[in-house]
């Protein structure tokens, strides 16, 4: 016990030693943030911003959101290559180790089970329904997506384990579903107007819709992967 | 028509072509190098296509989905820009080659092929969308687009570091990552600055708008320093040697070339170009400055290192130093000086760096280990990896006629013009003790190990050897071609037209 | 005005929170969630931007689409850090959440 007491003794030692640098640190941090904070302050509120712009080409984007409209269609580059940006994590998670083997094989309490059968298609309505919702009220494909990978998720942990019973391939094939339409698309409107990612006249709502929708679904499936922890194992060769 | 020759719809292809044959890369399993081989051609070629366009049509700029600024997202080609593509394009290419030789070499060695079959299979899909990222970056006009080019590049780039399963490289990976996304975090604390202060997000448009001083000064504060974490400049440059030097060859050649100059080329293009009119001779004497102790201590520590991929990567930390070195020359030399200057190393340094990275990668594969002292006798085994390794060895040292030794003279004869002397004595310590970092390894390639010589192992495939040497050529003749470059650079260089406001299109 | 002033200190404070905890802690997962409160305080700023115009008319809906994608790319990267510490932890004696492993190594040290 008094050993014990003494390692506790000499880590506390240490944390009061490191203490002196500790705060020297803190007030160096609170200086850059008080500096930080005090040009906030002095920055004049009166710049117009983007608003009045987004306001007046609302009526040409297609969609009633304003949040909606700035995503798909004013910046719809940087979206495309944010849904890049989740691919690239599953990758990067897969690339880096197998999903982890649940050694639970215990029977799921019926309670739980109902839940979840009562949860999973609920969860799939509202992601449906958000996502519906974007062209005129907040949510999207991102909103959507993530109550899809929230039900993936709840599958998983209920020890409904479709990360298995699902083909690599046609895993692969889902994940990439999204961006793929996405830019399937964004080349089609190349081709039709002569600009990336311009819709059509008159288009443009339909196309948005349809790039929400399949991206909704590769967002809910790459959450739920990353929830997964790793490459199924039958990704590589062999 | 669209797809006219003098059409800008043509700037788009750099990143759609990698992004297509990154997802197609991850979808199959099969037959993927084809299709990474075809993407980085693909990709030479529009490059040499935008450059054709460039100097017969002049700056390009494409408005994604028809919107014009302040809403839209521009993509706009000048001369920096196309010659940072066209260093991208030729050093993507031999990456592409060499990675295949890497893998071909390390599959067909049945101890642990599976683990390098794995690696093979995720470093292409990662590789091709780290390309997308570095395109999209290098033709980006707009603030946030950038940030989400950004993203894309260090995601890969963690991803790729870890790659080789090894501990020391995935706790430096981590590392790395963390590191990453602190510069991305304060990058977007320096946008939200700009937003703040100047309301629209497009580069041409915050250039011309003179907004508040303070709010200026303070958002290119968090931007620089949001990139120079990214960028490695001493003293930030802790988590670069570990990160480069654990890391499977190929991936160290694409970090080192490539992932540190593209925020290099946005540290460089808001100092000159966008923040130009703020910029003070102080904030420009610091950069310098640091940029001195990089290539000091770079190379010191450079000297120091037992292991060759390390010793690499504390070069580049030195390297790197040249390149902030050219900032506080920039106010007394004519505009068109600092971005050919900055430019040039630039190019030299990806080609021999990469060069040097694929020697050191391939010494590697034949010895099982890259010990600085028992490297003897591989001179007589791999000649053309030695010959490869003693030319970029050349260009970091900036001898003539490789195209360090243009920019270095350049440097040299601003720093004399503008008397700021003291830039030349850290440039020559600089080139002085460079020399006897790559002599140092040199000299070991050529001893001839005594008593029992090494059972020959079988010679690597052409794929491990010639990259490097090609490379290493490039950088080697880039001096003698210098006036090729430099006209690319003064078509439409919008830093020009900063400093000679008549030249304006 | 007010408001929006007081939501972009909140969010500075925030920041400069999750940096102090970043350099300070040698703890990846401590790391991990530093970097996740950074990143909420920038994106708290930002939304608080959006609230500039409020006079002039509607909400500006530039930077709420800028918080989205900053989101985005923050649960990317989170869950790819989280998957090498825990890569890291395996393939080292680093211990990501303290649990029975270091207590133990205590009692028997006590014993």
């Amino acid at each position: 016990m008094s050993t014990e007491k003494k390692i506790k003794g000499q880590t506390r030692n240490r944390h009061r030693r490191f203490d002196a640098y500790q705060l020297l640190f803190l007030c160096l941090v609170f200086c850059l943030i008080a500096l930080l904070g005090t040009i906030l302050c002095t920055i004049p509120e009166n710049f117009p911003g983007l608003a009045d712009t987004v306001a007046s080409l609302q009526e040409q984007s297609g969609v009633e959101s304003p949040v909606t409209a700035v995503l798909l269609n004013f910046r719809g580059y940087d979206t495309l290559l944010e849904v890049m940006v989740l691919l690239l994590a599953v990758i990067g998670v897969w690339s880096l180790t197998k999903a982890p083997v649940s050694n639970l094989k215990t029977d799921i309490s019926p309670v739980q089970m109902g839940v979840v059968r009562l949860l999973t298609p609920v969860l799939c309505l509202v992601a449906a329904y958000l996502v519906w919702q974007g062209s005129h009220l907040a949510g999207g494909a991102f909103q959507g997506g993530a109550i899809l990978g929230a039900a993936g998720v709840l599958l998983l942990v209920s020890e409904l384990d479709w990360l298995r019973a699902v083909p690599a391939f046609v895993l692969r094939i889902g994940l990439i579903l999204g961006p793929l339409v996405f830019v399937g698309t964004a080349l089609c409107c190349l081709f039709f107007t002569g600009e990336l990612l311009a819709y059509p006249k008159g288009t443009a709502g339909w196309l948005i819709l349809l790039i929400e929708t399949v991206c909704a679904l590769s967002i809910g499936l790459t959450l739920a992967l990353l929830f997964g922890g790793g490459r199924p194992e039958d990704d590589v060769p062999d | 028509m669209i797809f006219h020759v003098d059409s800008a719809s043509w700037i788009i292809a750099p990143v759609i072509l990698p992004l297509i044959a990154g997802l197609l890369c991850f979808l199959f399993n099969r037959k993927i190098f084809i299709i990474a081989l075809a993407a980085a051609l693909a990709n030479f070629l529009v490059v040499c296509f935008l450059i054709w366009q460039l100097l017969n049509f002049g700056p390009m700029r494409s408005y994604i989905g028809g919107w014009q600024p302040p809403l839209g997202i521009t993509l706009r080609t000048d001369g920096p820009a196309l010659l940072m593509l066209l260093m991208t394009a030729i050093t993507g290419l031999g990456v592409t080659l060499y990675a295949r030789g890497y893998f071909s070499h390390r599959i067909s060695d049945p101890v642990r092929a599976f683990r390098h079959q794995r690696q093979q299979r995720y470093f292409w899909p990662l590789w091709m969308l780290l390309l997308t990222g570095l395109n999209g970056l290098f033709l980006s006009g707009d603030i946030f687009n950038l940030y989400v080019t950004l993203e894309l590049i260090g995601i890969s780039a963690a991803s790729l570091a870890a790659l080789s399963g090894k501990p020391a490289s995935q706790r430096a990976s981590f590392r790395y990552l963390l590191i990453s996304l602190l510069g991305s975090l304060t990058y977007l604390l320096g946008i939200v600055f700009l937003y703040r202060t100047c309301g629209v997000l497009d580069l041409t448009l915050l250039r011309n708008l003179a907004g508040n001083e303070s709010g200026m000064g303070a958002a290119l504060a968090l931007l620089s320093v949001g990139l120079l974490l990214k960028t490695a400049l001493v003293p930030l440059h802790f988590w670069l040697p570990p990160a480069h030097a654990n890391a499977l060859a190929p991936v160290s050649v694409i970090l080192s070339a490539l992932v540190v100059k593209a925020s290099f080329y946005l540290l460089f293009r808001f100092w000159f170009e966008l923040f130009a009119p703020i910029v003070t001779m102080p904030a420009l004497n610091f950069m310098g400055t640091l940029g001195a102790i990089a290539i000091l201590w770079g190379a010191i520590q450079a000297m120091r290192q037992h292991r060759l991929k390390l010793m690499v990567a504390y070069s580049t930390v030195s390297q790197l130093g040249y390149l902030f070195v050219a900032f506080p020359l920039s106010r007394i030399t004519e505009g068109a000086e600092v971005w050919s200057i900055v430019i040039f190393m630039a190019l030299t340094h990806a080609c021999a760096k990469s060069a040097m990275f694929m020697a050191a990668g391939s010494v590697y594969l034949h010895l099982g280990h890259d010990r600085i002292k028992d490297l003897g006798g591989v001179r007589a085994s791999l000649p053309v990896t030695v010959f490869a390794y003693g030319i970029a060895g050349v260009s970091l040292m900036g001898l003539p006629p490789s195209g360090a030794f243009i920019a270095k003279w350049m440097l040299l004869s601003s720093s004399f013009a503008s008397s700021q002397w003291w830039w030349v004595l850290v440039i020559m310590t600089g080139s002085l003790l460079a020399m006897i970092y790559v002599f140092r390894v040199m000299s070991q390639f050529f001893v001839i190990p005594e008593g029992d010589v090494l059972d020959t192992p079988e010679p690597l495939s052409p794929l491990l050897e010639w990259p490097a040497l090609i490379l290493a050529l490039i950088s080697l003749f880039l001096g003698l071609f210098a006036p090729w470059p430099l006209h690319i650079l003064s078509q439409g260089s919008t830093g020009l037209a900063l400093i000679f406001p008549g030249a304006l299109p | 005005m007010i408001t929006t002033l007081l939501y972009s200190l909140t969010g500075l404070i925030l920041f400069g929170m999750g940096f102090f905890t970043l350099i300070i802690h040698s703890h990846p997962l401590r790391k991990i969630l530093a970097v996740n409160v950074m990143g909420t305080g920038v994106f708290l700023i930002l939304v608080a931007t959006a609230y500039i115009p409020l006079g002039q008319g509607e909400i500006d809906p530039v930077p709420h689409a800028m918080v989205l994608t900053g989101i985005v790319v923050s649960v990317s990267v989170t869950a790819l850090a989280l998957i090498l510490a825990c890569r890291v932890q395996e393939t080292s004696n680093i211990t990501l959440l303290k649990g029975t492993k270091q207590s133990e190594d205590i009692k028997e040290t006590g014993a």
